[in-house]
């Protein structure tokens, strides 16, 4: 097989006053914005729901159990085809939604959707890290005149949360991998500026690596900052580690 | 609003063609999990051994697959995969391999999960168990095979069907190299229908229904173990 390598190809002139790595750089924000603002409705709502999920309430129990099976039973794909294209027809304001720029229009639905499907994840976790805490903590809150708020406020969340940094950076890491999946609704982010570069270079190994090493970029930024807020959270004098 | 929704697409010759979309998700899905344990048991066996260099590559290829979107390596292995079989086998440039190219990248891929799991199941049983065969004069090959091997794949039966319901979730993007799945399929009739809403619903129910009831599944069994 003869390939001619080619890395020059990204400074060539793609568009008006843009070169093919402007794009790649375009691609990489709209990746960044979608990860975050999504984490951002990811981490509100998963905890909100994970919450629910540990009250005495038996409805708030069923709602936050329901939500996590509803989203974690179905193909994310579906998901995001179901936001972009179903939801606007049958919601209320969908008219006033497809009236916006189409790129604004995936931009929001990318965010929801991530936002809802990562909020799943998160619960559980937030659950897990609750459940995991000894029954005692939450009793003595209480025994101290601490309403229920207060005491998931002062002593079952600041705790939990620090026993489930690990697997929340791995959420963290995941969110960034599945914004991918909304190169299918036509949202030009990362993947989708690839494979663009693909169609108009035919340079598709320069293409593809450039794409898959930002990628691994962002999953090292992630570990490096994750690393930086778990010592920040360290309780003096306990180790999570064995 | 969901009173409107009109369902006589759902006719004979649509149902035809989801079930074979239905078809080729569940034949991905099986050769992934049977690639992904015997790979993954490999990749594991590897990743515990001794030997410094085959620890490496394992973990090299573990951290390679997980650090990069499944996407990606579709769209990755739906470039080389063609060409290499092209030049390998001299075939037509213009057979389809994109079938082939998604049970390669899905075989690969998931076998760095399975690995994962399977590591951490032979780590679960105990040390005691391969002492216990060394004294009994067994190999390392024969205390793994017979003592090891049996006793954590039994462990990890639950966690094998987890992952396999994820996997099967995740075949559904193999529409980024355009090939009919279900969703493929169904997605396709939607639009000929010009009634996108129905169907995406439909196939969000379907999926909702199969992965549910392997999800109830997979903790029944694990119930039963504990």
């Amino acid at each position: 097989m003869s390939y001619r390598w080619d890395w020059g190809v990204f400074l060539e002139h793609a568009s008006r006053n843009q070169s093919y790595l402007d794009w790649l750089i375009s691609g990489l924000e709209v990746t960044l914005a979608l990860g975050l603002s999504a984490w951002a409705m990811a981490l509100v709502l998963g905890t909100t729901l994970g919450v629910a999920r540990t009250l005495p309430s038996r409805l708030c129990r069923f709602v936050g159990a329901a939500y996590v099976e509803l989203f974690r039973n179905v193909p994310l794909l579906v998901q995001f085809f179901i936001w972009y294209f179903a939801v606007p027809e049958i919601a209320p304001g969908g008219d006033q939604f497809k009236q916006l720029p189409p790129f604004t229009q995936q931009l929001l639905a990318a965010i929801v959707c991530l936002g809802f499907f990562t909020a799943a994840r998160v619960c559980e976790q937030v659950r897990s890290g609750i459940q995991s805490l000894p029954k005692g903590q939450k009793g003595a809150g209480l025994a101290l005149g601490l309403t229920l708020g207060q005491t998931y406020r002062h002593v079952l969340l600041p705790m939990s949360f620090r026993i489930v940094l690990p697997p929340i950076t791995s959420e963290f890491l995941n969110i960034f991998k599945n914004s991918a999946v909304a190169s299918t609704i036509g949202l030009m982010e990362l993947a989708a500026q690839g494979r663009q570069l693909v169609d108009y270079t035919a340079h598709s190994y320069e293409s593809f690596i450039a794409v898959t090493a930002l990628y691994a970029v962002i999953s090292l930024g992630v570990i490096a900052v994750m690393r930086v807020v778990e010592n920040l959270c360290r309780v003096p004098g306990m180790s999570l580690e064995k | 609003m969901f009173s409107q929704m009109d369902f006589s697409w759902l006719n004979a010759s649509a149902m035809h063609l989801m079930g074979r979309g239905m078809l080729v998700s569940l034949q991905i899905t099986a050769t992934a999990i049977a690639a992904g344990i015997v790979l993954g048991t490999l990749i594991a066996l590897m990743r515990l051994s001794a030997m410094k260099p085959l620890r490496a590559a394992a973990v090299l290829y573990v951290t390679m697959f997980r650090s990069v979107p499944l996407v990606m390596v579709l769209l990755w292995f739906f470039l080389i995969v063609p060409q290499l079989l092209q030049a390998l086998f001299d075939l037509s440039p213009s057979t389809d391999l994109r079938f082939t190219s998604a049970l390669i990248a899905f075989a690969l891929f998931e076998s760095a999960y399975y690995s994962e799991i399977i590591r951490a199941g032979i780590q679960s049983v105990s040390t005691g168990q391969l002492n216990a065969a060394y004294a009994l004069g067994m190999t390392y090959p024969q205390a793994m095979l017979m003592v090891i091997l049996p006793q954590a794949f039994r462990n990890m039966l639950p966690l094998f069907l987890t992952q396999g319901i994820i996997l099967f979730q995740d075949t559904s993007l193999v529409y980024v190299i355009a090939l009919s799945d279900f969703f493929g399929q169904t997605y396709g009739i939607g639009l000929r229908n010009g009634d996108i809403v129905e169907t995406l619903f439909f196939v969000g129910a379907v999926y909702f229904a199969i992965c549910y009831s392997a999800s109830l599944f997979a903790r029944h069994c694990r119930h039963r173990k504990a």
